[in-house]
């Protein structure tokens, strides 16, 4: 029993917390029909200018407070929904998880460049008097503690009696259901969703402030964790009913204490367990309560005013240029090789191995969101998983790299499909959210023990031999390394060509008619995803191999699986070339950033995050990808040009060259 | 014993009672028709058909074979078509490509080794499959187009060819005639007769142009509130007094 009401004392903050973060998403959700990943994002600026404001410049914390909640909500709040949430209010439910996702990643990165990438230590409170001691017979809360519980039951009470009982909310309920309909009614739409957002965004500048202190840093990664913790507080309350999303967050609070105290559990496996509460309560609300899945079916019925931007739905070749276009592919090729061979220098050649590797991760993307239309957060798991399932089987049973890449491979695809199983049911945000959580909880207890990563000092993952040929050195690894990346990069065009990609691509445009046919949609994204992870964990372990060193959870964060995402959609996630793009990008990028420029070396990686995190904004009028879209325009001029100078092709009816499916028009 | 049997179909959404123990048959190879106003409860009917809704009680056979606990995918693999009040097409594959992927997929053929092998692309048995029933619609011109670029009848025909292609045994066609001119409307119903007598398909149309479903049905059902109103050979429902008052209006 004192376990219980000690575990009621502890965990109750907690989940006002999440309840608090929820309450954001919620809103938010409500307003827009946008689930706004980026709202840890938010709160972590408020927290960190609110920081810099009382640490670094020592204003007194009231007026600190104002501005970093108030002031920076209001601004972030009208400037994200000016120039990104209007927009995308009726955008296809995979271009507004792309963009959310990007401002996730691009906003803590673009707050470090400009508040400095240094460690914030020590996060003040803005509690009148944050050491006092409350005391409620033998049990004690201090005054930080005793804030965020009132606030946030101040915030949650008022904002449900708005929502429920007066006009504004009920303008804003007509909103998300139908923003063309409340206008033809008579509604400012656009005005009432700003609104709703700036809103939002104090809610997430307050949460940030009111937090900030619990950690011992301001660190963006603890926000994002809230994040996905707070989801399932939103889960649990449908994301519309407020004193559930209120219960949802204490529930989860105080079970994730009282779990850890009641199985007495402390020590190392506690430190598992904390993180994993979250991950496990939201996939159960996910499976067992029906309101997302119930979401999925509020369609706005005047969808259809809105068109998305026309793309050019399939490209023709004209038949010459794609004889020229087979040429100077393989003489671009041969060149590739002679200077591999010949001429670059060592370092380069390494860069470049690791990008060919990178871009076979990047394949699994191509395979999932390119052709299955569906995210998944959770890349670096799997291509970390491959890494050390090959590099442990080297290093302790001896079994040769190559068959321990395809273990790594295997491996990864059979934790996809468990992964998968639940969340495919459920449709893209929770698929996304689902992977989001389990990424975060593989980097905080798998990726930890000693067993699996060899932590802390690694695993190595060795070049193989095969055939007799020695792979050691860098030149030979390269060419290795590019036969990997062509067998995969073939298994995505046979893929994209044969049965599975028509019936993808009949799912992604109409997932009601595709079942009518006879598709049975589970089974066929589980196939992609299976076939996605398996590609991360082969590309994984390559990647490994490639670095040079021994691989650590480090080289995995949850994050970059964040960020292989974006910039792969932002560049083309339909076609092979895309990902060739995006991992050159992501190799070449920081050597531009820091050779060329000059820039410090502090800011290269927030830099190349926030442009690949913003660069996602374009995802929602470019959704075959910006690169994608500029090859289709020069094709349509090479065309052209060829017809004027040679005449119109022989066969009048031209098959098309690039069967490229459009972006489903919805 | 009949090729579709519905009996007693109850469908509730919270507390509006959408169908109201809805009984229907269709017989192998006959045309029938399924009119009434708007919101009486007709594409609901046929999401439960399909599946799509799980009606609250009922019973659904198809060809003495139980539907009500299928999976929809399976009711359509057992040779159920249907086309969509809303046209509802794959954005980005060609006309032809629609078809191909629908032919594919009846045939339960084609899983992802055969993709890897390089064997996944359409054959040319497929192609000519697909092409006679782009003729049979009359739409063969803009095979090789992409959707977007049709015009609302054509993608309705689309709809149809992709159903047709599967052979389905019944075809649920979903307002086949909204948004056409009378023109149009005037083909349309041709070639639903001609499906019928070139494929022995049959065919349950919800249809407003009681033109179009005087030249083709034999029999019709009335539904109206959620249940059935009338039922009985064509001619005869239409000059029904009920269905006078309720659906097409006492003139003058």
């Amino acid at each position: 029993m004192r376990d219980v009401v000690n575990s009621l004392i502890n965990g109750f903050p907690d989940g006002c917390i999440y309840a608090l973060v929820a309450t954001g998403l919620v809103l938010g959700y409500r307003a827009s029909g946008v689930f706004n990943f980026a709202f840890g994002a938010q709160a972590f600026t408020s927290a960190t200018v609110f920081y810099v404001l009382v640490i670094d410049h020592g204003w007194p914390r009231l007026p600190a407070a104002l501005v970093a909640i108030v002031g920076c909500g209001v601004v972030l709040g009208l400037v994200l929904d000016r120039f990104i949430f209007r927009l995308l209010r009726t955008a296809p439910p995979l271009a507004k998880l792309v963009t959310t996702i990007g401002l996730l990643v691009g906003i803590p990165e673009i707050v470090r460049v400009l508040f400095g990438t240094d460690v914030k230590n020590r996060p003040p409170s803005i509690a009148p008097d944050p050491d006092k001691v409350f005391h409620f017979g033998e049990y004690n809360i201090n005054g930080d503690t005793m804030m965020t519980v009132v606030t946030t039951l101040v915030v949650i009470g008022v904002l449900s009696f708005v929502l429920l009982r007066t006009p504004i909310g009920l303008r804003m309920r007509a909103v998300v259901e139908s923003p063309r309909m409340a206008q033809l009614n008579g509604l400012n739409a656009d005005r009432v969703a700003t609104g709703a957002w700036v809103l939002s965004s104090v809610l997430a500048g307050l949460a940030g402030v009111l937090l900030a202190p619990l950690n011992s840093q301001v660190d963006a990664n603890a926000f994002t964790l809230l994040l996905v913790a707070a989801t399932a507080a939103a889960v649990f309350g449908g994301l519309s009913s407020l004193p559930l999303t209120l219960a949802g967050g204490v529930i989860l609070g105080v079970s994730k204490d009282l779990i850890v105290r009641v199985f007495h559990i402390d020590g190392e496996p506690a430190r598992y367990i904390r993180p994993s509460v979250p991950f496990i309560f939201l996939a159960l609300s996910l499976l067992l309560l029906p309101g997302l899945r119930r979401r999925r079916e509020v369609t706005d019925p005047l969808s259809g005013v809105d068109p998305p931007p026309p793309a050019l739905a399939v490209t023709y070749m004209d038949p010459r240029l794609a004889k020229l276009n087979k040429v100077l592919f393989a003489v671009f090729i041969g060149v590739v090789f002679t200077l591999v061979q010949f001429s670059l220098s060592g370092h380069f050649v390494q860069e470049a191995t690791k990008g060919l590797a990178l871009t076979t991760i990047f394949l699994s993307v191509t395979v999932l969101t390119g052709l299955g239309g569906q995210i998944s957060l959770c890349q670096a798991s799997f291509a970390g998983l491959g890494a050390f399932t090959a590099g442990q089987l080297a290093a302790h049973w001896g079994v040769p790299i190559f068959v321990g890449m395809l273990a790594g491979a295997l491996v990864a695809a059979a934790l996809g499909a468990l992964i998968a199983i639940p969340c495919l049911r459920l449709g893209g945000l929770s698929l996304a959210l689902g992977t989001l959580a389990f990424a975060l909880m593989i980097e905080n207890t798998l990726f930890q023990t000693a067993w699996l990563t060899g932590a802390p000092q690694g695993v190595e993952v060795p070049r193989p031999v095969f055939l007799g040929i020695d792979f050691g050195q860098d030149r030979p690894f390269f060419f290795f390394t590019f036969v990997v990346f062509a067998i995969c990069g073939i298994v995505v065009i046979r893929i994209r060509r044969g049965t599975t990609g028509q019936v993808l691509a009949a799912l992604r445009g109409s997932e009601v008619a595709a079942t009518a046919i006879g598709i049975n949609p589970v089974r066929a994204k589980l196939t992609a995803f299976t076939v996605s992870a398996a590609i991360a964990g082969l590309g994984g372990a390559l990647f490994a191999a490639a670095q040079n060193a021994p691989v650590t959870d480090k080289d995995f964060p949850a994050v970059y699986g964040l960020v292989w995402v974006l910039l792969v959609c932002s560049l083309g996630a339909r076609t092979v070339d895309g990902a060739v793009n995006a991992g050159m990008s992501f190799i070449l990028f920081p050597v531009v950033l820091e050779d060329v420029l000059r820039l410090d070396s502090n800011l290269v990686l927030p830099l190349q995050f926030a442009l690949f995190g913003f660069g996602a904004i374009t995802f929602a009028r470019h959704q075959e990808g910006i690169v994608e879209f500029q090859k289709r325009m020069s094709i349509e001029k090479f065309n052209a040009r060829i017809v004027k100078w040679r005449g119109p092709a022989k066969s009048a009816l031209v098959e098309p060259a690039v069967v490229e499916p459009a972006p489903a028009a919805r | 014993m009949s090729l579709l049997e519905a009996r007693s179909v109850t469908k509730k959404f919270g507390g509006i009672l959408a169908l109201d123990a809805v009984s229907l048959s269709v017989e192998a190879q006959e045309i029938v028709g399924l009119v009434g106003p708007n919101g009486a409860g007709k594409t609901t009917l046929f999401n439960c058909l399909l599946g799509m809704l799980r009606p609250e009680g009922g019973s659904i056979t198809f060809d003495g074979t139980e539907l009500t606990r299928l999976a929809t995918y399976r009711r359509a693999r057992l040779g159920i078509g249907r086309t969509f009040q809303r046209v509802e097409l794959f954005a980005g594959l060609s006309v032809r490509e629609h078809l191909l992927v629908a032919e594919r997929v009846r045939g339960g053929g084609g899983g992802l080794w055969q993709d890897l092998l390089g064997r996944g692309g359409p054959r040319p048995a497929e192609i000519r499959r697909a092409d006679e029933v782009l003729a049979l619609l009359g739409i063969g011109d803009v095979a090789l187009q992409p959707v977007e670029a049709l015009t609302l009848g054509q993608s309705r025909l689309v709809e149809i060819g992709r159903a047709l292609i599967g052979d389905p045994r019944l075809l649920l066609l979903d307002e086949p005639s909204s948004g056409l001119d009378a023109t149009e409307t005037a083909a349309l119903g041709t070639v639903l007769t001609d499906v019928r007598r070139e494929r022995g398909t049959a065919i349950l149309l919800v249809e407003h142009d009681l033109a179009m479903v005087r030249n083709v049905c034999e029999r019709l059902y009335v539904l109206d509130f959620g249940a059935l109103l009338a039922q009985g050979a064509c001619a005869d429902v239409l000059r029904d007094e009920r269905v006078i008052t309720a659906y097409l209006g006492v003139s003058g």
